[in-house]
């Protein structure tokens, strides 16, 4: 933000027009357009093949996008770019079983950073501050496949973190968490203060932790606006196989 | 994988031994096993002297003995070979209660069991007093082929994940009736079994992106540091030196 070139709101992720194919030939994106600001918490709202994971796939260069662009505060995702890119991009994938690789919990929370070239003392205080957001840090030497799934899924968050990244990206965050993990996990993320693109066919914890939620359907945006309002809407949620639990209103959940 | 955070062979311990770095470690038992092979299989004496080199480093290390009398049944595969030798061997025979024996099968039946089992008790002693994630440090600090001690590594992390992944077929198989009587089952075993291949490969795939997302540019990065002082290569090296010894002056003595 001290750059000259950007003024007013600092835009985190710009997406532009982002088509992609699977080279089977399926067509998982038909132009995606969104646009993040600085320290904004988004849902990215959407029932299973949407192109939900294809889309954020994108975001640090995983899959190269067919046509269109998408940009990274500022930075646009090209090859040579992307050891850059994968330090702005945080991603959290869905099942922590594939994000935790290492040994034991300090040398996964370490992979990242390491590969960025810290070392010695500023890489151990890195590792600490990273578990210690997501209050962990007495895991630290142990083995990831001894941690419970929730406690697994916090540690992947941060591993991610360590990167200091510029935006979080998190895949399906509230699978298979039982509820006192899911709410652990709420806590943890909304007290980061950093920008946030949250994937999920979970409406409650959309509304619970983002002001503003984005819905993709068959590969397009269908809809963007307050998470609230957009839950109140029950046709828009049909119409994209979107549907809030038995019995819950928005309305009766108050931030 | 209640059992606690060690692996099944690592013996917890705050030994000399267990101190030393891994790489000084694992040096000393490819020394021993070198030493072992070198030495004229006529040479009994020699042999006793290395069984009495392990038996002091085990008693340094407090792995109980009963502890490496179960572990090395994985000797056993070479235990039956050898015992067929003698009587399958050709050449000189001798009667031994009855029965006639070749002596040069019975000499390269001895071979092999002592050297075998020399080895086997080195390797034992290895890996109860070193953990395994310390044992691929130190083979990453020995300049091994980085693909390799990566490769090792993976398998530390997912043996877990992917044993977990077949119990669970297994149990769906059977909760849905299936019981593996006899061959005619194998179908349906081989089918599981390359279901879980699939799901591993996959997995793989997966986890290589995940490590891409975070940097990953074909090296581990090297954070480690495992000093190895000139002291601890020097204890280190005291068995095979002694073993080489051995094995030398038996030489000299044939
Ligand atoms: N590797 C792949 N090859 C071909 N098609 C794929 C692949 N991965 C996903 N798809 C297809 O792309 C579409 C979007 O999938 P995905 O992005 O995984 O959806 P979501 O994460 O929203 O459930 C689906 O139709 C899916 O079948
Ligand atoms: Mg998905």
């Amino acid at each position: 933000m001290t750059s000259g070139a950007e003024s007013g709101t600092a835009v985190s992720l710009q997406v532009s027009g982002l088509a992609y194919a699977y080279p089977d030939g399926t067509q998982a994106l038909f132009g995606v357009d969104l646009t993040i600001t600085r320290g904004e918490r988004v849902a990215l709202l959407g029932p299973n093949g949407a192109g939900k994971t294809t889309l954020v796939m994108h975001l640090n260069g995983i899959l190269t996008a067919g046509h269109g662009t998408v940009e990274v505060a500022g930075l646009p995702v090209r090859s040579d770019t992307l050891r850059e890119i994968r330090r702005r991009v945080g991603l959290v994938f869905q099942d922590p079983d594939d994000q935790l690789f290492m040994p034991t919990v300090r040398e996964d929370v370490a992979f990242g950073p390491a590969n960025l070239g810290l070392r010695g003392a500023e890489l151990d205080r890195r590792v600490r501050d990273a578990l210690d957001r997501v209050g962990m840090l007495e895991a630290m030497d142990r083995p990831p496949h001894h941690l419970s799934f929730g406690q697994r899924r916090r540690v992947a968050v941060a591993t991610v973190l360590a990167m200091e990244p510029e935006i979080l990206v998190l895949d399906e965050p509230s699978s298979n968490l039982d509820p006192a993990s899911r709410r652990e996990l709420a806590e943890i993320l909304r007290n980061l203060d950093v920008t946030v693109l949250m994937v999920t066919h979970d409406l409650p914890y959309a509304l619970e932790l983002c002001e503003r939620s984005l819905i993709l359907s068959e590969g397009v945006i269908a809809a963007d606006g307050p998470t609230r309002s957009l839950l109140a809407d029950d046709e828009l949620l049909a119409a994209h196989r979107l549907e809030l639990p038995y019995g819950f209103a928005p309305s009766a959940h108050p931030r | 994988m209640s059992a606690g955070h060690h692996h099944a062979l690592y013996v917890p311990g705050d030994t000399p031994v267990h101190r030393l770095p891994p790489q000084c470690k694992l040096i000393a038992a490819l020394g021993f096993a070198v030493a072992v092979v070198a030495t004229p299989r006529e040479a009994w004496g020699a042999f006793a002297v290395d069984a009495l080199l392990l038996a002091v480093v085990a008693v340094v290390a407090r792995i109980p003995p009963g502890m490496v009398l179960r572990r090395m049944v994985i000797e056993v595969p070479f235990v039956l070979f050898a015992v067929a030798i003698p009587f399958i061997g050709l050449g000189e025979r001798v009667e031994v209660l009855g029965v006639s024996l070749s002596l040069p099968g019975l000499w390269a039946a001895w071979n092999i069991l002592a050297k075998a089992t020399l080895g086997v008790v080195a390797s034992i002693l290895l890996a109860a007093t070193t953990e395994p994630r310390a044992m691929l440090l130190g083979a990453e600090r020995l300049r091994l082929p980085s693909l390799l001690v990566q490769i090792a590594m993976f398998m530390l992390r997912y043996m877990s994940v992917i044993l977990d992944q077949a119990r669970r077929m297994r149990i769906a198989r059977e909760s849905r009736g299936f019981v593996a009587r006899d061959i005619r089952q194998a179908p349906v075993l081989a089918r599981s079994a390359g279901a879980l291949f699939i799901r591993s490969y996959e997995r793989g795939e997966r986890v290589h992106l995940a490590m891409l997302s975070r940097g990953y540019t074909g090296q581990m990065p090297a954070v480690h540091d495992l000093p190895a002082s000139g002291r601890q290569w020097g204890a280190a090296a005291v068995l095979p030196v002694l073993a080489l010894t051995t094995a030398l002056i038996a030489r000299s003595l044939a």
